[in-house]
């Protein structure tokens, strides 16, 4: 009887405890943005999403900021999910289980790690330097993509190893080849699972300053990029640039800023949800 | 074959009148790539958004990044800019690369920034450090812990020190004329790039003391005061638009700089950007929280790069 109680008592305790810490985590979350919603709100007008940045406060916009970062998106996803999904269906569906995968796994979980910086001076090295792409948005988006890679490597290894083995059984009963399988059954029930990866990935790349200042993007541009070899600035480039200013009105520009990465991150995973539940073949 | 002809030429001869026509009303077009110093920055943006305003050039691309001094000399030294942003001289490291690349190019002073050492705005008890004060207090393994090692009559309260990386312009300008050679300085001080760390830094802290760039005290003013510094047997000054501007705020004040590749002069849309840079830099400067130089000084500049870029466009 007293057991029973014992145990019934560390339930409750352990959903108190869970209940406390995301309460905890989702108000320092809230707190955050108050702030930062307070101080930019007053700023965030059409006015600030449609001008060049100025030296004046009440003219300055991030016109050229967001398109830039629109752009990249655009570039870092095109060139990193196929890449990135291609890895993980290879070595998830056809590489043997040898040593030299697992030492190639064990790598790419290391290079999900790594600080951002270092992409930078690769991206510096090899897109800028070597093949000669100077400050373009080739270089930003490619740079953003090797950054974006182990994540969606990673998260789409596990996707697809969650795939119930019947499913493969299944279809290889039916007398389906090897492709027919991974491309008409195993990616299309792996697909939430990857595309959550893609978001977490193409969600982390557009925040980064370091690498993309390390590749020379630039901090004040007055036009918008019209194909891949111009140069650009990006979102979080001139967030940092404005809170970096002595005047206390650039500050608020910063955090209008802010909400704007947010809004256009929000969008970005909106669409992805969406895009997941539309093509969502097997529903649990 | 022949009647496809007929029909295109037209075409493209129309196009080829348009293009001239609007080459005729825009004459200038291009690049002017900019990179260097944050310091310089909100200057040379401020010259790049008006420089954009003018009708004559508004098709010219102006680009500024921000890549630090040292890192936008490195860019400069093998001509993948036109322009560096600099917050001190060109280094001899640096004229023997750009050397190297067969760089040749000028350097323009445009205004005037005064390293201000700040204090909490409820210190009383700070009437002037001297610089000799100065260098006491920020040389290697420096003796001083409290504000009592400076002068004995200050509180026997230990004193926090604030001040740029040791990346920075500002770092290398001030130890050099501190401590007597760039970089030369205590280690355990708080440092950080972005010099609104710094303000907060002194502003939240009765026994601090701190250094930056004059902009981050004027804008702070209800919460810092900037210690008058006294050299030799000169009165004690306090940075101000005038005491900078007439080089009395010694030796705090400091010039900044934009350097010009000869060889990208030659282009148009460089050559034009110069020339508005200095005939603006005076009042741009002001607005965002520089001190202009003497009115003189940039005549002098524009002359000698007029002249110069005359000499390699007629070789």
């Amino acid at each position: 009887m007293i057991n029973r109680r014992i145990r019934s008592l560390k339930n409750r305790t352990f959903v108190w405890v869970c209940r406390g810490v995301t309460a905890a985590m989702i108000s320092v979350l809230f707190i955050l943005l108050y702030h930062v919603g307070q101080e930019g709100i007053g700023w965030l007008d059409k006015q600030f999403l449609d001008s060049f940045p100025s030296r004046f406060p009440e003219k300055a916009g991030i016109k050229s900021a967001l398109w830039g970062s629109v752009w990249l998106i655009g570039m870092t996803a095109t060139f990193s999910i196929p890449l990135g999904v291609a890895t993980a269906v290879y070595l998830e569906e056809y590489a043997p289980r040898k040593i030299w995968v697992r030492a190639i796994e064990i790598n790419i979980g290391n290079l999900a790690g790594m600080p951002s910086i270092l992409y930078g001076l690769l991206g510096l090295a090899i897109f800028v330097r070597f093949m000669g792409l100077e400050d373009s948005l080739w270089s930003g988006s490619l740079t953003l993509s090797l950054l974006a890679l182990p994540v969606i490597v990673i998260a789409s290894q596990g996707a697809l190893r969650a795939v119930p083995r019947e499913i493969r059984e299944g279809a290889y009963a039916l007398g389906a080849r090897r492709w027919q399988v991974v491309f008409g059954h195993v990616l299309p029930c792996a697909l939430p699972g990857i595309m959550t990866g893609v978001i977490l990935a193409l969600s982390r790349s557009m925040g980064e300053t370091a690498p993309l200042i390390m590749i020379g993007a630039l901090s004040y541009v007055a036009f918008l990029p019209e194909t891949p070899s111009d140069p650009f600035t990006a979102l979080p480039v001139q967030i940092f640039n404005w809170a970096a200013r002595p005047q206390a009105n650039f500050h608020g520009l910063a955090a209008a800023g802010i909400l704007v990465l947010l809004a256009l991150l929000l969008t970005l995973n909106a669409s992805a949800v969406f895009i997941r539940e539309k093509l969502q073949r097997y529903k649990p | 074959m022949i009647g496809w002809m007929r029909r295109i030429l037209p075409c493209l001869l129309m196009v080829l009148v348009a293009l001239s026509a609007s080459a005729e009303a825009n004459p200038l077009k291009g690049t002017v790539k900019v990179d260097g110093s944050s310091t310089v920055f909100p200057i040379t943006e401020a010259v790049a958004e008006e420089f954009g305003h003018e009708r004559q050039f508004n098709r010219v691309r102006v680009t500024v990044a921000v890549s630090g001094t040292g890192g936008g000399f490195k860019k400069f030294g093998v001509g993948e800019t036109d322009i560096n942003d600099a917050s001190r001289r060109i280094k001899t490291k640096e004229i023997d690369t750009a050397r190297k690349n067969h760089i040749r190019y000028m350097e323009l002073p445009v205004a005037y920034d005064g390293l201000s050492v700040v204090l909490n705005k409820k210190n009383d008890w700070v009437d002037y450090l001297t610089v000799a004060e100065l260098k006491k207090i920020w040389e290697p393994e420096s003796s001083v812990k409290t504000w009592k090692d400076i002068r004995p009559s200050w509180p026997d309260k230990k004193i926090r020190l604030y001040g740029p990386g040791t990346d920075s312009g500002t770092f290398d300008y001030f130890t050099e004329v501190i401590n007597g050679k760039s970089q030369r300085s205590r280690a355990d001080f708080t440092k950080s790039e972005d010099d609104n760390v710094l303000v907060k830094g002194v502003a939240g802290g009765l026994y601090s003391l701190g250094y930056f760039g004059y902009a981050y005290y004027v804008e702070n003013q209800d919460k810092l005061r900037a210690a008058p510094i006294k050299q030799g047997d000169k009165k004690p000054v306090l940075p101000t638009l005038e005491t900078i501007n007439t080089g009395a705020y010694a030796p705090l004040s400091r010039p900044i700089f934009i350097y010009v590749n000869m060889k990208s002069a030659k282009r148009p849309e460089v050559k034009e950007f110069i020339r508005f840079y200095l005939k603006n830099a005076s009042q741009l400067s002001k607005e965002v929280g520089y001190i202009p130089l003497p009115d003189a000084m940039y005549q002098e500049s524009l002359e000698k790069f007029n002249a110069d870029s005359l000499k390699v466009a007629r070789k």
